[in-house]
């Protein structure tokens, strides 16, 4: 039985402490009897037959008819996915949602279907390169589909392709992809690996156009969003919701396929990542320090291309089919119960080691932007009920932030970190000024629609994500950043963790209490 | 009374365009309120000799005193000059001094003459000395002859006719003095312009020219047939000039002058005396004239002159040693005093003026040269200059060395500079090491002409000649005071401390436009407002070349590309293997010719289905083009857009190459291949592929087509070889120049852009497409 996941008060005797820096680690003492440490619960155990859980959740699903008798011979069959973003790291093949997808497919063929189109759901990210999708859906689908035309990747800026079908009572239109309308049956295949997926959430942006993107992607919303892992708390969500109810009242009908993962991140030679420091072995400690100073030797690119590499061992811990809104509370509570872990109170200062992935660089560069949407969007995110940090207190992250970009991925975010981020930092004002201008950017557009590259504007979207908890922290200062680039941020840069517990005392005071969230493995603070 | 005996006559000035003589129309105008002038001036490349008058002449500020005072009076300025003056367009090296029928009338009017046209530079070729300073005051009188007019000619000449000699220099003929030698004149005139015609021949030797022509390639690289004739051309008219010059220096030195301006202006008063006819003729010689002592104010100065320069190097920094004997005099006479002098010669008319007047100091008030030079070392330690990180200048300390010391010392860096140049030539550099090997050229032009000042001007901060000037002190002694005070020309009445610190000095400073107030330079500042211009909404159209502009790849980079997509591992190998062997061919062809490389080239291409190739061009946007490309350069691109200008790509690469990039530009001119009817590329050309001087034409033409002005384009390119294209359009901005072109660009003022690919992006250690799987290998071309 895994232990579950509990709060550490650091004293004389508690060894320092592992954090993310980009592609290498550093162990932090942390101040004894005023910083506490929150512990994710250990990995759960795996599902034995996975297979046979997936076939199960298809002959009963929740709140709809089993999918075999949804199938019939003349029907036209949709069936979406996510893409590259999840899961974090990659997981080890076969993936859940080649599972999902080929037991829909099996069914299918028995009915007879001939008209299925596989869509992976990209919303504005890039577009997925060709060993990616092998790698998600299996060389046999990949075969099978994407020579003659049926399997491909959603174009949310071709007019010919999107559809309106309707709008909800707060004004939204809900736009979507033309194919995914006008089929007779949607299927979604799914990974939930946090609480922020899933749900209405899949079709609504992984298939709509950038205007209806635009009506919950924005400043206002992502800052009324508390948090963006209880959707109940999310001003994003809440939107997504009712776009959700247009498309269940006027749209094609969706049969939902929720899968949940455990916390298995790293291969074994990562193991100790997923340990408690205190229970490091003496050949943990060896794997640590060849592995830090192996890394800190290494280019980066060389570390930045082992890490990518890594496939993780997950394994599914769950799979529910049917009814989204049903489906999706069963998946929640399996994902709560994985990651909840109670926190007494709030705290001045909050420690976050930013590791060298986020959802939007899988195979790609940790770019300045991403350090922010990461740690600010993702990481401060990572509570319920209230921020793990007080308001107006300080968010200390780790991560080198150099000014790296992938030219093919990220271009409009060189351009959003040369001139945008020169000029503002504010989204509110960054919105109304710059966001037009690269949203409707002709060269953007042909990079996304042609190219791998993320839509002209995600980083705007990127830096909203981040909008919460920059509007909540009284300071931000990242420790071993690039100073040009952390200071266009708006935030401040620090050499060592001492310095950046100096540089927080003129806003927290001289002894501040401290929390640090520790990563790896991943976790929601339910803050009482 | 001066004024009285000058009163109604008219008075025709050459030369009024220069230092000497514009201080003299001003001072006329302003002293002798009814004097007519007659202005001889010649006719510019452009302007014609009265606009001269106006724009060259009457708009410098010495007027600004005359133009002050008729601000009150009944009569405007202009009025006055145009009422007084008279412009006639002639040339003081052409026979008859190339007057119009009509001018010789009005020239055949004047009472005096007054000659100061001259060419002052004390390093002109020798044939141009000769043909203006000697045989100009020949001409002069000759003209006076043919005319039958005997009006009262002034001559200016220079106390430096008197050769390098030690002790008094009178004031009396050099061929009549003790230390001719009995140079003649005209066999002079004949040599010169023989040599003259000999220097040309000989530039035009094969040899020579191969020379010329090889110079202009390294200089220039590839930039095509036409910009490189130009330059040869320019080279060959240089080496020319340079031969006349040495020729002079050379002449001078071996009979005894410092110069060929004084050697000429020696055998001038000797040819003028001999043919003067029935012409009285008077000679004033001034020594060196510097700043104004007190009219039309004091220290005004027209252009550079001989002591400005040095004297700001040294302020700089840049001149650390200068030649000298610190117990020698150095003969400083300021302009006005001249000017007066001048006038006063006249005044007295033909019969009272002495022959030959000298105008100098070191006889009466003689400056020492230590003592000038501490004067100056003073001046700028109080008041220094600043160099561009805003630090005074400390000006060094003076040690008066020898003349060959210093010149063995220059000649020595000069060299060292001249190496480490060559080898930064002969390196594959671009962007900003680039630009280090501009400020070696800058550099190495700075030594260059010091040791240029040290040549030239050495020998008159060694002279040691004592000008006497009895006959000055007779005119002055005769003078009435109220002349004494309107034209005073006593050189007695400088006090020279006065005179450098208050006088000079400022004044050369406010002309130099040096950096004088402490502060950074906002060199940033520059290239802020360049960019500003060439994204101001007024600019039309801008022009991008493609590779190291916009993209860090070449033609050979994006073949290799194609060609390596469908080959399994151990082809690729082989691929490689033979695209190295082959490459030093490859890189000597491109260098050679940039034409014919890409037609050679591009025939490996034969053969490839066209199908295929479209599909993998595709692939290739990502792979290759978007990942190696400058994005500064691609928002530079879509800037312009923003900013209404069309955006041209002008491109040697092959059309379906660069097919990915079209949503950028309005119009992209590429290579065409053409197709053979089943379906595959045939490996030949459509056209010239676009490079070197095509692409300016290219240019022209599409601006012509589209009814928009080339000065209104902008381009971008990074090569040498792109010269004509920017010098086609307004706005040319060099891209991560090689050494070449950076020189070039620093040199013209030209916008650089250091561009670089994103940090971060994937780096292939040889230019080969990524592996595709075996199904997907369907078809190869190689």
């Amino acid at each position: 039985m895994p232990r579950p996941g509990f709060v550490l008060d650091v004293d004389r005797s508690t060894p320092p402490m592992l954090f993310w820096h980009g592609e290498k680690f550093s162990l932090e003492r942390l101040p004894a009897d005023r910083s506490r440490v929150i512990y994710p619960a250990e990995s759960f155990p795996g599902l034995e037959d996975p297979q046979s859980a997936i076939r199960d959740a298809l002959e009963n699903p929740l709140d709809m008819e089993p999918l075999r008798a949804l199938l019939h011979a003349d029907m036209k069959l949709t069936i979406c996915f996510d893409d590259a973003s999840l899961s974090l790291p990659k997981m080890r093949r076969p993936d859940s949602r080649q599972r999902i997808i080929e037991a829909v497919l099996d069914l299918a063929a028995e009915a007879g279907v001939d008209d299925v189109h596989i869509i992976a759901a990209l919303g504005l990210h890039r577009r997925m390169h060709d060993y990616e999708l092998r790698h998600v859906l299996g060389d046999r689908i990949f075969d099978a589909f994407a020579p003659n035309g049926t399997l491909y990747q959603h174009d949310a800026e071709d007019p010919e392709n999107l559809v309106v079908l309707g709008e909800t009572d707060h004004g939204e239109v809900l736009e979507i992809n033309r194919r995914v309308a006008e089929s007779d049956l949607v299927v979604y295949a799914n990974v939930n690996q946090v609480a922020m997926d899933g749900g209405w959430k899949s079709l609504v942006t992984g298939v709509a156009s950038y205007q209806c993107l635009s009506y919950h992607h924005n400043p206002e919303s992502l800052q009324n969003t508390r948090s963006l892992m209880d959707r109940h708390h999310s001003a994003l969500h809440h939107s997504i919701w009712r776009l959700g109810k247009v498309l269940r009242d006027s749209g094609p009908k969706v049969f939902q396929i929720e899968s949940t993962i455990n916390t298995d991140a790293f291969p074994s030679p990562f193991d100790f990542l997923s340990k408690r420091e205190w229970e490091w072995t003496a050949r943990d400690r060896m794997t640590y320090l060849a592995t830090a100073k192996t890394l800190d030797r290494m280019p980066r690119r060389a570390a930045r291309k082992i890490f990518h590499g890594i496939e993780a061992p997950y394994a599914m811990t769950g799979v529910y089919a049917g009814f989204t809104e049903s489906v999706h509370e069963r998946t929640l509570e399996d994902v709560y119960r994985q990651h909840i872990v109670e926190v007494e109170g709030q705290t001045d200062i909050l420690t976050l080691g930013v590791p060298f992935i986020s959802p939007y660089n899988p195979e790609s560069i940790m770019n300045p932007i991403l350090v922010m949407c990461m740690g600010l969007g993702y990481m401060f995110n990572m509570y319920r009920n209230k921020p793990l940090v007080r308001e107006g207190g300080v968010i200390i992250m780790t991560h080198p932030t150099y000014r790296d970009f992938h030219p093919v991925h990220h271009p409009s975010y060189i351009d959003f970190f040369d001139e945008v981020l020169a000029d503002t930092t504010d989204p509110a004002v960054m919105s109304e000024k710059w966001e037009k201008r690269y949203a409707e950017d002709e060269w953007y557009r042909h990079l996304y629609r042609t190219g791998n590259a993320y839509h002209g504007v995600h980083p705007f979207y990127a830096w909203y994500w981040g909008a919460h908890g920059q509007q909540w922290a009284g300071k931000v200062i990242i420790v071993g950043g690039d100073p040009t680039a952390v200071r266009r941020m708006g935030f401040t840069p620090a050499s060592t963790m001492d310095d950046a517990f100096e540089l927080a005392s003129d806003v927290v005071g001289r002894s501040p209490s401290i929390t640090h969230l520790h990563v790896p493995s991943v976790l929601v603070a339910d803050v009482k | 009374m001066i004024a009285q005996s000058l009163s109604k006559r008219r008075i025709a000035i050459t030369g009024s365009t220069g230092f000497v003589g514009t201080a003299l129309v001003e001072r006329l105008l302003r002293g002798v309120p009814d004097c007519e002038l007659i202005l001889l001036v010649r006719n510019g490349r452009r302007t014609p000799a009265a606009r001269r008058t106006t724009r060259e002449i009457l708009a410098n500020d010495a007027f600004d005193r005359l133009r002050e005072e008729h601000a009150t009076s009944d009569e405007s300025f202009d009025d006055m000059c145009a009422r007084r003056i008279t412009t006639i367009a002639g040339d003081v090296s052409a026979d008859g001094l190339g007057l119009s029928d009509e001018d010789r009338m009005i020239f055949s009017t004047a009472d005096t003459i007054i000659h100061s046209a001259a060419t002052v530079s004390f390093d002109s070729p020798l044939d141009q000395a000769v043909e203006i300073n000697l045989l100009g005051p020949v001409r002069i009188a000759q003209l006076c002859n043919d005319l039958g007019i005997t009006p009262h000619l002034v001559a200016v000449s220079t106390c430096y006719v008197a050769g390098n000699r030690r002790g008094t220099a009178p004031e009396e003929l050099v061929s009549e003095g003790p230390f001719a030698i009995g140079l003649e004149w005209k066999d002079e005139v004949e040599s010169a312009r023989r040599l003259k015609g000999d220097t040309e021949a000989s530039s035009r030797q094969p040899e020579r020219l191969r020379e010329f022509r090889k110079r202009a390639r390294t200089e220039l690289g590839a930039a095509g047939a036409p910009a490189l004739a130009a330059k040869t051309e320019q080279l060959r008219e240089r080496w020319v000039r340079d031969q006349l010059v040495g020729a002079g220096r050379s002449r001078a030195a071996s009979v005894g002058w410092p110069d060929a301006y004084a050697f000429t202006k020696a055998l001038g008063e000797q040819a003028l005396t001999e043919s003067k006819g029935n012409v009285p003729v008077s000679i004033v010689r001034p020594s060196i004239i510097e700043s104004a002592w007190a009219e039309p104010r004091p220290g005004w100065i027209r252009g550079f002159r001989m002591a400005e320069p040095v004297i700001i190097s040294y302020a700089r920094g840049l001149l650390k040693e200068f030649p000298g004997v610190p117990e020698g005099t150095i003969d400083v006479i300021p302009v006005d005093i001249v000017v007066a002098a001048i006038i006063a010669v006249a005044a007295a008319g033909p019969d009272d003026a002495p022959a030959i007047t000298q105008v100098a100091s070191g006889g009466i008030n003689p400056l020492k040269y230590r003592t000038l030079v501490n004067h100056v070392r003073s001046w700028f330690t109080e008041n220094p200059l600043y160099d561009n990180d805003g630090q005074p200048i400390v000006v060094p300390e003076w040690r008066f060395p020898g003349r060959g010391k210093v010149q063995t010392q220059l000649s020595r860096a000069k060299t060292a500079i001249e190496r480490a140049e060559h080898t930064m030539q002969m390196l594959p550099l671009r962007g900003r090491q680039a630009e280090f090997a501009a400020t070696l050229e800058t550099r190495r032009l700075e030594v260059e002409r010091a040791l240029e000042y040290v040549e030239l001007y050495g020998l008159y901060t060694e002279c040691e000649a004592i000008y006497q000037v009895d006959n000055l002190m007779r005119l002055w002694d005769e003078m009435p005071d109220t002349d004494r005070q309107a034209f005073c020309f006593d050189p007695r009445v400088v006090d020279w401390t006065h005179y450098v610190h208050e006088i000079h000095l400022p004044s050369i400073i406010e002309h130099a436009r040096v950096k004088s107030t402490p502060g950074k330079v906002k060199t940033a500042d520059r290239t802020t407002r360049l960019r500003g211009q060439v994204l101001d909404p007024k600019r039309q159209v801008a022009a991008f070349d493609l590779e190291n502009t916009l993209i860090a790849s070449n033609v050979v980079e994006s073949y290799s590309w194609l060609a390596t997509r469908r080959l399994d591992g151990r082809e690729r190998l082989k691929y490689v293997a033979r695209t190295l062997t082959e490459a030093p061919g490859l890189l000597r062809m491109d260098r050679r010719d940039r034409t014919d490389f890409l037609r050679h080239f591009y025939r490996r291409y034969a053969d490839a289905p066209v199908e295929q190739i479209d599909t993998d061009v595709e692939a290739m946007l990502t792979g290759l083009i978007i990942s190696k490309c400058f994005p500064e350069g691609i928002r530079r691109v879509r800037a312009h857009r923003a900013a209404g200008h069309r955006t041209v790509l002008i491109t040697g690469a092959l059309s379906f190459n660069v097919a990915g990039l079209r949503p950028l530009f309005d119009e992209i001119v590429a290579a065409e291949m053409t197709v053979r009817p089943d379906g595959t590329l045939s490996g030949e050309m459509t056209t010239v592929p676009p490079t070197g001087e095509a692409r300016a034409q290219i240019l022209a033409d599409y601006c012509d087509a589209e009814n928009l002005r080339l000065d209104e384009c902008v381009a971008y390119a990074d090569s040498s070889s792109d010269l004509p294209l920017f010098e086609a359009v307004g706005f040319p901005v060099a891209v991560n120049p090689e050494t070449r072109l950076a020189s070039i660009a620093r040199k013209r003022g030209w916008l650089v852009e250091h561009w670089s690919k994103a940090k971060g992006g994937p780096r292939n250690l040889l230019p080969i497409g990524p592996m595709l799987s075996e199904r997907e290998q369907r078809r190869q071309f190689l």
